[in-house]
């Protein structure tokens, strides 16, 4: 009977690491929106950038011209190739194809005053499937558990 | 002195370390913890001097990049999930006072320490101090965090408070009673896969002379004031291995174990270790929204842009972490005390019982946490070390390597599976403090804590992909 319990535990969480890697790596089918064009300006000041969230589509063609409004700022962009570089009154623009899925931090990339690292704002590319595979693997991971530790043999 | 029943209260499988000759040759090595805490003490010297006397621009100065991203990562993803106290064993910070208290380095030279000796007061034995210190550094973060004069006198504070201390008060009191990284390394040190534990509890009860708490020629008495013996948990355990050098039974050993045993342990829990966890875990979506969210309006609240938001800002702060965190885990365990039928279990006891499941997760959030920013940063580190000062150096040439992300667009995929662990260890925990009980219906008793436990998660996880 405690063997049967165990293996069936076992086999149960070995489920729930399947199924909540599944839903964080399977590839899904995207429909494709429209692709459109976006110019952004991003105004940045110590510390922080406005708007500090920026929300796209897939495939959308976006340019985004930084205006510093105090000394020196820069602006980097996780998992985009965009590194650029604006002065008070010197704005400086780059164009990029959103074609990543997902959030991607953007960040002043030159050194600005103490909170300078954590002078950060997130641009969303959507559908953001990359939140929900996340929390698809969060209730799998938070029931997979709960159902394990139901099937095992009760430890006192 | 008390000692536990000769029954393990704890359970699973153990590995004696000291049972591999030349791990247990180099634990009993006497210089061995000299030799690592006069390394982390020139890092620490040097920290304090760049942060007086080199450049105000954080990310150019030694103190910050070295304190905040270099030893923080070594600490909270390295060395607690690890070793648990680890990190104490090596600490600097208590190293002068210690030397002072015992006139030697290495070797014990006299029974008596060079103090005035006094007790600790009775109601201040417990981790209240801990709690609220670390809640005044978190409370000023951006500041401490991110100006070098702001971490050198922090710095500096925790080194003359510790050296007072030890001249008053007896062995460790500074790092049992007062660190503030201390509280928090005891209770996430209860995760670890590693202990310091007696072989067999009978041979210390029937050992009367205790060099283990006492000191003899062999090592110096527990500078944590803990009896081996009566060891259960991790908490207060600093690592030192003096016991393991001193112990004339050869009944000490350093085991590897299933990590999270302590959380299970009955015996020691308390409030304040409860509000250890709270104001852990409180913390760490704080840090998350304010230091790598996108607000503006928070990160200028946090960096003293004007003295009402900042009031405003630490009313909210405090509140989040002594009401709010409590409050909601409190609903969730008077549900789960309603659902299981233990009403003859009083309502603060069962809600100090479940803290404990907020370890695993809180560690795994501030690993998460961590993991936003040091890899990020941790590029800095190379041109502070070849100028820590700021002030032009060029030692190996490293001075002018750029500020390079490392992977900061997969930084998303390694904190949501170090959540996903944490909140999965933590349900596991939950389940196991039920059973140890041997409470019923105990589907229906973990269910409003596991709820509890995958929202917080879902905080996190909105916070950085979201």
């Amino acid at each position: 009977m405690a063997s049967s319990r165990v293996t069936r535990s076992l086999a149960a969480a070995v489920a729930t690491v399947a199924l909540a890697l599944a839903a964080l790596v399977l590839p899904l089918p995207t429909g494709a929106a429209a692709a459109g064009a976006h110019e952004i300006t991003l105004d940045a000041r110590m510390f922080a950038f406005e708007p500090g969230r920026l929300r796209v589509n897939q495939g959308d063609r976006v340019t985004v011209i930084l205006h510093s409004t105090d000394v020196v700022h820069g602006l980097y962009i996780d998992g985009y190739n965009v590194d650029i570089i604006a002065e008070p009154g010197r704005p400086a623009q780059a164009t990029f194809t959103a074609d990543k899925l997902g959030k991607f931090r953007y960040r002043c990339s030159v050194s600005c005053g103490a909170m300078h690292p954590f002078m950060i704002g997130e641009l969303i590319v959507g559908p953001n499937i990359p939140f929900g595979r996340a929390v698809a693997s969060l209730f799998i991971v938070a029931i997979g558990s709960i159902i394990t530790l139901a099937l095992r043999p009760i430890t006192h | 002195m008390s000692l536990p029943p000769t029954t393990r209260p704890d359970s699973g499988w153990r590995f004696d370390l000291t049972s591999i000759p030349l791990v247990n040759r180099i634990l009993r090595w006497r210089p061995l913890q000299f030799t690592l805490v006069l390394i982390t003490l020139g890092f620490f010297l040097l920290a304090i001097l760049t942060a007086f006397f080199g450049t105000p621009a954080g990310n150019r100065n030694f103190s910050i990049i070295f304190v905040w991203i270099v030893w923080w990562a070594l600490v909270i993803i390295l060395l607690i999930p690890a070793l648990g106290r680890g990190w104490c064993a090596i600490c600097p910070i208590p190293a002068p006072g210690e030397w002072l208290q015992r006139q030697s380095f290495v070797h014990p030279r006299r029974r008596t320490l060079w103090t005035l000796g006094k007790r600790w007061p009775r109601r201040l034995k417990n981790i209240w101090i801990q709690n609220f210190a670390f809640l005044g550094v978190a409370l000023f973060s951006a500041i401490i965090l991110t100006r070098p004069l702001a971490t050198g006198a922090v710095l500096l504070l925790f080194i003359v408070l510790a050296l007072g201390l030890s001249l008053i008060y007896e062995r460790r009191t500074f790092c049992r009673y007062v660190c503030p990284v201390g509280g928090f390394i005891g209770l996430y040190s209860m995760t670890a896969p590693i202990e310091l534990r007696v072989k067999d509890v009978e041979v210390c009860r029937t050992h009367d002379t205790k060099e283990c708490y006492l000191g003899n020629e062999q090592g110096f008495g527990c500078p944590w004031l803990v009896f081996p013996g009566s060891l259960t948990r991790n908490t207060y355990c600093g690592l030192c291995t003096e016991c393991l050098k001193s112990c004339t039974m050869n009944n000490v050993a350093i085991n590897l174990r299933p990590p999270g045993t302590d959380l299970l342990v009955a015996k020691g829990r308390r409030i304040d270790e409860a509000y250890k966890a709270f104001i852990m875990l409180g913390c760490a979506l704080v840090y998350s929204a304010v230091l790598l969210g996108p607000w503006g309006v928070l990160k200028d609240a946090a960096n003293f842009a004007s003295l009402p938001t900042w009031l405003l800002y630490a009313a909210s702060f405090l509140a989040f972490n002594l009401l709010v965190i409590p409050g909601l885990f409190f609903t969730a365990t008077s549900a789960s005390r309603q659902l299981s039928g233990l009403k003859q279990i009083k309502p603060k006891q069962y809600l100090i019982d479940y803290a404990y499941t907020l370890a695993p997760l809180g560690l795994a959030a501030w690993i998460a946490f961590s993991l936003g920013f040091v890899l990020v940063n941790i590029s800095y580190a190379l041109p502070v070390i070849a100028d820590p000062f700021g002030w032009g150096w060029n030692l190996l040439g490293l001075r002018d390597v750029p500020w390079t992300p490392i992977v900061p667009a997969f930084v998303p995929y390694l904190q949501v599976p170090v959540l996903l662990a944490g909140l999965a260890f933590s349900i596991h925990t939950a389940w196991r403090i039920t059973e140890e009980q041997a409470r019923q219906r105990t589907l229906q008793a973990v269910l409003p804590i596991a709820t509890f436990l995958t929202l917080t998660t879902l905080a996190f996880i909105w916070l950085y992909l979201g």
